[in-house]
């Protein structure tokens, strides 16, 4: 949990204060930081006034990291210091990338994709990092107070991979995620609660460098997912691309350096802006070789030139349709989200397609983290949109290897999340005490067309003839999209225990030594701050199963009522004492022994609830 | 949590024809109470509690949703397993319609036919739909268990073929 986050103990708890959260859209080309204030979502900005931060990172010659206009700006200059788009790289190894016309030093690794920069390899999470600690710094300045917790929005495409890279980044920023968020269902958020929209919708979502459509029904403050695809690796930035080939095609220079490889990127992307209010671009600029350059690049071109890129987000709008069941009649509405989606020439191909002009009333580059922010005000417990639901899906089906390096399907597409689906397998040999298991993410019928999310390794199996084990693997996906496993033997009822090596993420150790290199705090300090972190945690759970108990003690027997008391009491005495560890471990047991009772609570409330529900129908 | 009765827990009578709308409406009131996102500050054993009904609710929906699923979840309760390998007994003249459908659709996918995919599509959707019919009248009328099983089997395997179809016209759209 929050490991950097220091705060006298009781602070963080005092009834009816307003908890600062904020939504934060991490995005490729660019990002921002929202909050709701007095009921209103606001983007929060700069010094300067600037809304939007430049997903640019710059290691400086002096030690020193800077982030945003500044390293966007000396991106051409300091090519392969200044990193740009990092969210590309997120959960990615070097052969999942095309890495060509990049001014990198890419290094080589098996896991996650680093470059080499003149502060040593740096990794996306590592760059990502630096642009939410930019933006934390950001919040906390303009709200004065410390943040309580961040939903990060991520493309819905994003697999496990991806998203748990990007929990990573901000773990490293020393932020509390309450929620990874899918970009187009923040946008839908704030869309459908500003319009009061009630229907089934689509959210075209064309960033940076990651394309999402998603399908959601609207009805009354619930938004329900009903499809979700889309290319994590499409955006804006091939559009760029496009127009940097056609420029190196049509200027016949030399091969480029690092820098005027950023220099004809940039003038790319300012060319492509250009294009969406103008008929002609005119690109003049001089390579350091000397050599100019001189071309006017007009709409008809940039259409032609893009045309299959366009052509390209159509086919995950059909796949999402055709998922939902849904036919484009059925479509009430279509919002565009992303920088990307103000090229006329999207706009008209989706108006096309979908037969009704897409809806552009919103600000595409502000839209998401709006809706981040919104969702955000609601988790931390503030009181505004109590009747706001999200109930999102699973992009990717989750599947495992069987034999001849085929995938099996055990968690389909499109499942709204939570979900879990339990496996059994059994031993092939006598006496066989482990066996290992491999799980992939994708569509595809081969292991090796989709993604190895991890390969589990689970020991601790009892001895027994061959056949007769009946191990059962559970996979759980959480409201996150993240998914863990768990494995039990049937018959004896033992669990096993399951080593986890991800495939292209980080492990656990990588993340301690980042983390330890990025503070580097005495021991002292850091005893102080875990002792300090488990009184908080400590103290949050007293007054929660007081509160509990003040509401519901009613669910438990006399026995069960006096045990938890009991060992409440016990517990506030532990606290007093200055024993992180033995705090923590308290703190786990008395949370354990609430379960069944947090369990009746939960029975009761979803008796309430559906109370409530045939109440309501019996008055219609 | 293991023995929840999915009609009970949606407050729905346990027969085959049911309230969809009733059915989304206490889906939506238990997700209200239950889902993650409504227990992100609080004690981790609430955290779990939560995390298991909202997880059931999906489960539940998703079951009760599904025609093929719903009656293969009522025969459960009777203690009829219809997905079993070993339960193959079916109708001389439903497996010579198998045939032809995965003929037929092993012929569009091999020369590529759109159209006669979509037309198969159809023709199974109404196969799909008398069977419905059928199974609310073996199930919440006559009580007639065997009818039911065979129905519900071939309900489960037009929806695997209707499946496929899906994929074959998705595989030749993109």
């Amino acid at each position: 949990m929050a490991l950097l986050q220091i705060s006298e103990p009781g602070q963080s708890t005092a009834p009816h204060q307003h908890k600062l959260a904020v939504g934060i859209d991490l995005g490729t080309t660019n990002s921002l930081v929202a909050t709701v204030l007095s009921g209103q979502a606001t983007v929060l900005v700069d010094d300067d006034g600037h809304a939007l931060l430049p997903s640019v990172v710059r290691y400086m010659a002096d030690g020193s990291i800077d982030v945003g206009y500044g390293a966007q700006a000396a991106q051409s200059l300091d090519p392969q210091n200044t990193i740009v788009s990092a969210k590309r790289l997120m959960g990615r190894s070097l052969k999942d990338i095309d890495i060509s016309n990049q001014p990198y030093k890419y290094v080589e690794t098996d896991s996650m994709v680093h470059i080499q920069t003149r502060a040593g390899a740096r990794n996306a999470v590592e760059v990502s990092a630096e642009i939410l600690k930019s933006l934390k710094k950001r919040a906390e300045k303009s709200l004065s107070g410390e943040l309580v917790g961040v939903v990060i929005t991520v493309p819905a495409y994003f697999d496990d991979a991806q998203r748990q890279a990007t929990k990573d980044a901000a773990r490293l920023a020393g932020l509390n995620v309450l929620r990874l968020l899918n970009e187009p269902t923040a946008a839908a958020v704030a869309y459908g609660l500003d319009n009061g929209a009630e229907g089934t919708y689509v959210i075209y979502d064309l960033g940076g460098g990651t394309f999402d459509v998603s399908i959601l029904h609207l009805t009354k403050g619930v938004f329900e997912v009903l499809s979700t695809n889309g290319d994590s690796a499409l955006g804006g930035d091939d559009f760029d691309r496009r127009i940097f080939c056609w420029l190196l095609e049509n200027a016949q220079c030399a091969p480029l350096n690092a820098s005027d490889t950023r220099l004809l990127l940039t003038k790319s992307r300012e060319a492509k802006e250009w294009l969406t209010d103008h008929a002609n671009a005119q690109i003049t600029f001089q390579l350091s070789t000397g050599d100019l350059i001189d071309l006017t690049l007009n709409t008809k071109q940039f259409n032609a030139l893009t045309q299959t890129l366009v052509q390209k987000t159509l086919t995950p709008i059909k796949k999402a349709l055709r998922d939902a069941s849904l036919n484009i009649e059925d479509i009430k509405g279509v919002v565009m989200v992303g920088g990307a989606t103000r090229m006329p020439q999207i706009r008209l191909a989706v108006a096309d397609f979908f037969k009704q002009i897409p809806l552009t009333n919103l600000d595409p580059d502000k839209v998401v983290a709006l809706g981040a922010a919104i969702q955000a005000n609601t988790l931390a417990g503030n009181l505004s949109n109590q009747d706001l639901l999200l109930l999102d899906v699973i992009p990717l089906s989750l599947g495992l290897e069987t034999m001849g390096g085929l995938v099996e399907k055990v968690i389909p597409r499109n499942s709204t999340l939570p979900i879990a689906r339990a496996q059994e397998f059994t031993t092939f040999k006598d006496g066989q005490t482990a066996m290992s298991i491999h799980v992939l993410q994708g569509e595809r019928e081969l292991v090796t067309d989709c993604r190895s999310l991890a390969k589990f390794e689970l020991r601790g199996i009892p001895p027994m003839v061959a056949g007769a084990a009946r191990i059962r693997v559970t996979f759980t996906v959480d409201a996150d999209g993240l998914l863990s496993v768990s494995a039990r033997e049937a018959s004896t009822n033992i669990e096993a225990n399951i080593i986890v090596k991800p495939s292209y993420g980080l492990t656990e150790e990588q993340m301690l030594a980042m983390l330890k290199a990025g503070f580097g705090a005495a021991e002292s300090d850091k005893q102080v701050r875990l002792l300090n972190e488990a009184k908080v945690d400590a103290l949050s759970l007293t007054l929660a199963v007081k509160a509990a108990l003040q509401q519901d003690a009613h669910l438990l027997n006399v026995a069960e009522l006096q045990a938890i008391q009991m060992q409440l009491t016990a517990f506030e005495q532990l606290t007093l004492g200055d024993d992180a560890h033995a705090i923590h471990q308290a703190t786990e047991a008395l949370n354990a022994a609430t379960e069944d009772f947090a369990a009746k609570r939960m029975d009761a409330s979803v008796s309430r609830a559906l109370a409530g529900k045939n109440l309501e129908n019996l008055s219609l | 949590m293991q023995s929840v009765n999915y009609f009970a827990f949606f407050k729905l009578p346990m027969q085959f024809s049911i309230d969809l709308n009733r059915l989304e409406t206490s889906f939506r009131a238990i997700q209200s109470a239950s889902h993650p996102d409504r227990f992100v500050t609080c004690t981790s054993a609430e955290k779990l509690a939560s995390l298991q009904t909202a997880t059931l609710a999906n489960e539940a929906y998703l079951t009760l949703k599904s025609p093929a699923l719903r009656a293969a979840y009522l025969l459960a309760m009777h203690n009829i397993d219809a997905t079993a390998e070993t339960n193959t007994k079916m109708p001389v003249a439903f497996l010579m319609q198998q045939m032809e459908w995965r003929e037929a659709l092993d012929d569009a996918k091999r020369t590529k036919d759109l159209q006669s995919l979509e037309n198969l599509l159809a023709d199974m959707q109404l196969d799909a739909k008398e069977l419905r019919a059928n199974l609310g009248e073996n199930f919440d009328e006559k009580n007639d268990l065997p009818a039911a099983t065979d129905n519900t089997r071939k309900l489960i395997f037009i929806d695997k073929v209707m499946a496929d179809i899906h994929n074959a016209i998705e595989h030749l759209e993109t």
